[in-house]
């Protein structure tokens, strides 16, 4: 077959010679061309582009692990640490890389002599965790174990030694509710700030609290490691370290000794000691007990303890001084015997007591028959009938406005997550909450701080403070210049009337003669209150019983009397009474800001009795939980849910005595059953 | 006649000092690419070269009538075994490539590169001069070629049946076909190109359009890419030094000692290192064009041009793919990658070549034509 069009030139021998040679040109040509291209093309990556390839190269090469910084410490009024850092050897696990969970953990436990909880602990954690959250395995190691693990590295794959620091709260548990704790940070936490210090081993993040409040004023600037390593992440070389910058310190108005004097003298009770500066409301010391300590939050709790913690029915993991509401009881007078002559009462006026007060069919039983008693003595012997009388004439809504005044049903601008601010009840009040009218029985209730009245001890301690200096006080927690408050406009002979009452219940013929300070030339003013937590009934008087049905004990108080500077707040829960278990309290802690020798001479004592300061006896709880756990496992197949709390209790005097089962119709005094009341809850 | 005998002046020094330049800088390279260690690829290589190179020359003592009259049936032989591959061979990288003799894995494609030139253009030898612009001149040179790149494309190896096609057509190029059926058979190429881009395996598509936008997957099949152009622009001018590249020495550069030596080289050299190298290249092509002028014979024209080119096609091939401008083909780069077949292919063109330029100096004065 031809191509007719292609037969046109004719072609030969030398024709085609020349065409090859002309073609072959071409290509050499071509190829030249190519090859310059080629080299172009290299000259634009290499030198054009090469800052962001180099800049590429490193990024590959070298691998930035961010140093957790050092938080920032948080100190007492005279610069003593509450909390401060202390360096830790650590071991974590990279839940993503490892290989072999029960074989890694095998290994470690024998090498860093971990107890079975703990491998417990690391496997529920290893499944929970999202793959990229390091798991603590343990800290504060020994360098010895730290070093025992770093050599077997290449057989552990996952397993990360680090060395860092952890957060260490000296007094331990008696600054626990106050402080907080912290912790690693939660996925939720990370999902929200996106920063990858987050998801750094070692680093923690306030979780409750001072720490919670403050967290990014205490979270310091992470330092930087930089390791070079290869594509499959194996580090070849350590390179420069860039350190981390510790955060801010925060200075509290506490003071640190009179915190952990408070908490240990507290002791085996559950309650709270808030002790103000009655001048500027700088807060001196806010004590919750038992608590947790936070050191051991901070190492990550184990599920034991946790258990133990929040199965406690004295609620070691609420703050009592901010979270807890009680009925004032007795120590409401002091601000009703203000509302009182705010509406005109004259204090001299006499109210005859025999041993209650009769509205209509009903007898409100009065703790004594006092006789004859004006506003002093009523202070001084709390006596209810001179109260329900007077309340009764001014009704509740000046009552309720003085209250307000006072700091009750308010809440405090303060630096803390949550802060319960209780119920300071009025006839609106009432009729929006229950729909229903005020009625004179609920005033009476409320002249003596029982019915719906509900309040938090820091509430108590500032109206101690307020009627203590007649200063608006606002507490205060974290140091400042602070002027001293302005006054409050009520008349000055108004507070001298309250004061010289509270002045008699302690120093005179009073609800509190055995609290008296100790202290030559200080004397202390306070007022006594014990609140019902349940129905009276029969001749159960809330002073015996199950621990959980006896009264509370109150005490508000204010020294000295002279010239007064400090205000204080104690409540002891199911204390049976305030002469009884929280005036003791308040007047060793009172002893302390003005003798301290003394104090810790007497708390020393009283701890011998009780078992130790509150860490042994923490321990020991804790031993005691433990062992009643392994005798639950070991011996009996469940129901396991009933040991612990005896075990817990162990520790704790418990009673015997079943109380009896109320009797409505025996009630003469109502009371709402429970001192924790939903509706006055944040 | 010169002082010097003739034996030394027959031997080819030029060109051999131009390969042992660039197969000493690729085994430097390779001494580099293993951490600083001659084991595993260095040594090897360089004991290769020196042995491909006494196979060179003593190839270019064969007479080139040998070659010519061996075209055809070593392009049978070649062919056979690709289609014995194609129902035994071994598989490797998701293609189908290799026999097995137990001793060597073997690799019947690699020697279809240079067999495809030697047969087209024993082909175009016998044509009868008056032949080429008829029909006849060009169905069987594209059956020829035809033939071995499908069976080579279905294996499927992209880049050896590329290498093949265009070493076939560069032949019936220079044999002088009428120049617009090249330029017609482009326009039609470009047209199709999208049709037959449908018909690839996946891997080959991912392929192609990861080389389109290879940041579109820096941490999947657009790795290589991104890794290698990382190097190469990371070594600037003067490079990171000898031993100091960290993109290989720390495994981000994948196939570092094979396909991608080339960026391994050029984070250590920088752009000088390239240069060089490329330089080195072009006066080898330079060489072999040459060769391929002064030839007297037509087959020995067309052979030796065709086998330049081969060889050309390899090293832009290598050099687009590891700069980005090509989609990643697996083509070695000669000398420089670790690999005894590419080097084994182009030592077997590069004494072919040599052979025809000792024919040239031989028979200076006779012009003939072998077909």
């Amino acid at each position: 077959m031809k191509l007719p069009k292609l037969k046109r030139k004719t072609v030969n021998e030398a024709a085609l010679s020349f065409t090859f040679t002309r073609r072959a040109m071409v290509l050499g040509g071509l190829q030249a061309g190519i090859g310059a291209m080629l080299i172009g093309r290299m000259a634009w990556i290499s030198v054009a582009e090469n800052e962001k390839y180099n800049l590429l190269s490193e990024s590959n090469r070298v691998n930035l692990t961010l140093i957790p910084p050092r938080r920032g410490w948080i100190l007492d009024r005279n610069g003593r640490p509450l909390a401060n850092n202390r360096t830790d050897f650590r071991v974590d696990l990279i839940p993503e890389r490892v290989t072999d969970p029960e074989g890694t953990i095998a290994k470690l436990t024998k090498l860093l002599t971990l107890t079975p909880e703990d491998g417990e602990r690391i496997r529920t954690e290893l499944e929970k965790s999202a793959g990229f959250r390091p798991v603590q395995v343990a800290e504060k190691l020994t360098y010895d174990q730290f070093a025992a693990v770093s050599v077997r590295l290449p057989d552990l794959p996952g397993v990360a030694p680090s060395q860092g620091f952890s957060r260490y709260y000296p007094t331990g548990a008696t600054v626990g509710h106050l402080l907080g704790y912290v912790g690693a940070a939660s996925a939720k936490d990370y999902e929200e700030r996106k920063d990858p210090l987050l998801i750094t081993p070692g680093f923690k993040v306030g979780k409750e609290g001072l720490e919670k409040w403050f967290d990014l004023q205490l979270t310091g600037k992470p330092g930087a490691k930089r390791v070079e390593v290869t594509a499959r992440g194996k580090i070849v070389r350590e390179l420069t370290t860039r350190p981390d910058a510790p955060g801010n310190p925060i200075t509290l108005t506490i003071d640190g000794g009179l915190q952990d004097y408070a908490g240990r003298r507290l002791g085996a009770e559950s309650g709270s000691c808030i002790v103000l500066d009655c001048l500027t409301g700088e807060i001196l010391c806010m004590a919750s007990m038992p608590a947790y300590d936070p050191n051991n939050f901070s190492d990550g709790i184990s599920h034991d303890e946790w258990n133990m913690l929040s199965s406690d029915e004295r609620h070691p993991l609420i703050n009592k001084s901010l979270n807890a509401l009680y009925p004032p009881g007795s120590t409401f007078k002091p601000m009703v015997a203000m509302a009182l002559q705010s509406a005109g009462i004259n204090p001299k006026e006499r109210v005859h007591c025999p041993g209650g007060y009769r509205l209509g069919n009903r007898f409100f039983r009065c703790l004594g028959r006092h006789g004859s008693v004006d506003m002093h003595r009523a202070i001084a012997k709390s006596c209810n009938t001179y109260f329900y009388t007077m309340g009764n004439r001014v009704g509740i809504d000046v009552i309720a406005q003085m209250g307000h005044a006072m700091g009750f049903g308010e809440k405090f601008d303060l630096p803390v997550t949550s802060q319960s601010y209780g119920t300071m009840p009025d006839t609106a009040w009432k009729m929006r909450r229950y729909d229903q009218k005020w009625t004179a029985s609920d005033t009476l209730n409320a002249s003596i701080g029982q019915g719906y009245v509900v309040v938090n001890p820091l509430q108590l301690a500032v109206m101690a403070g307020r009627i203590a200096s007649g200063r608006n006080i606002q507490p205060r927690l974290v140091k400042g210049r602070y002027p001293e408050a302005p006054f409050m406009p009520f008349p000055k002979e108004h507070f001298d009337t309250v004061r010289a009452g509270m002045w008699e219940v302690v120093n005179g013929d009073g609800t509190a003669g055995r609290s008296r300070l100790d202290v030559p030339g200080i004397q202390m003013g306070g007022k006594t209150g014990t609140a019902q937590v349940r129905k009276i009934a029969g001749s159960q008087r809330g002073q015996s019983g199950e621990w959980k049905y006896r009264d509370h004990g109150l005490f508000v108080c204010f020294a000295p009397t002279s010239n007064p500077r400090y205000a204080a707040s104690v409540v002891i829960e199911h204390g049976m009474g305030g002469s009884r278990a929280a005036a003791p309290v308040a007047k060793d802690v009172l002893t302390y800001l003005f003798d301290p020798a003394k104090a810790m001479e007497r708390l020393t004592e009283l701890e011998k009795g009780w078992g130790g300061p509150p860490a042994e006896r923490m321990a020991r709880q804790m031993a005691a939980y433990r062992l009643a756990k392994a005798i639950e496992k070991g011996k009996a197949p469940p129901p396991a849910t009933s040991a612990p709390t005896e075990a817990t209790n162990s520790a704790a005097a418990s009673n015997a005595a079943i109380p009896p089962p109320a009797n409505p119709a025996a009630e003469i005094e109502a009371s709402p059953p429970a001192h924790r009341r939903p509706e006055g809850g944040r | 006649m010169s002082i010097v005998p003739e034996p030394l002046t027959q031997f080819p020094w030029r060109v051999l000092a131009i390969l042992v330049a660039i197969a000493g800088f690729g085994t430097l390279v390779l001494y580099s690419a293993a951490t600083g260690s001659l084991t595993p690829w260095a040594l090897n290589q360089g004991v290769r070269f020196v042995i491909f190179s006494g196979m060179a020359l003593v190839l270019s003592l064969i007479p080139l009538e040998t070659f010519a009259r061996l075209a055809f049936p070593a392009y049978v032989v070649v062919l056979g075994a690709l289609i014995i591959v194609e129902f035994i061979g071994g598989v490797a990288g998701g293609s189908q490539r290799w026999i097995n003799l137990g001793f060597m894995q073997l690799q019947p494609s690699e020697f279809m590169k240079p067999v495809i030139v030697l047969a087209v253009a024993r082909f175009y030898a016998l044509l009868p001069v008056g032949e080429i612009r008829r029909w006849s001149a060009i169905w069987p040179a594209l059956v020829l070629i035809g033939v071995p790149w499908a069976l080579v494309l279905i294996q499927p190896d992209l880049g050896t049946a590329t290498m093949i096609a265009a070493g076939g057509v560069t032949v019936m190029f220079l044999a002088g076909l009428p120049l617009r059926l090249f330029v017609g058979s482009g326009l039609t190429l470009a047209a199709i190109i999208p049709i037959a881009f449908s018909f690839l395996h996946d891997y080959q598509k991912n392929r192609v359009l990861i080389f389109l936008d290879p940041e579109s997957d820096p941490l999947g099949a657009g790795y290589h890419i991104s890794q290698s152009k990382i190097a190469i622009g990371s070594g600037g001018i003067w490079g990171k030094g000898f031993l100091k590249g960290t993109q290989s020495h720390l495994d981000y550069l994948p196939e570092g000692h094979t396909d991608f030596v080339f960026a391994t080289m050029a984070e250590e050299w920088g752009l000088m290192g390239g240069v060089f190298l490329i330089g080195a290249f072009l006066l080898l092509f330079r060489w072999g064009i040459g060769v391929s002028l002064h030839a007297h014979d037509k087959y020995a024209r067309l052979v030796a041009a065709g086998l330049t080119t081969t060889i050309f096609f390899y090293v832009a091939i290598n050099l687009m793919m590891v700069m980005g401008l090509a989609p990643v083909v697996g083509i070695p780069l000669p000398f420089m990658s670790y690999g005894g077949s590419s080097m084994l292919t182009v030592m077997l063109c590069i004494g072919i070549i040599m052979a025809i330029e000792r024919s040239i100096r031989r028979n200076g004065q006779r012009r003939g034509n072998w077909g």
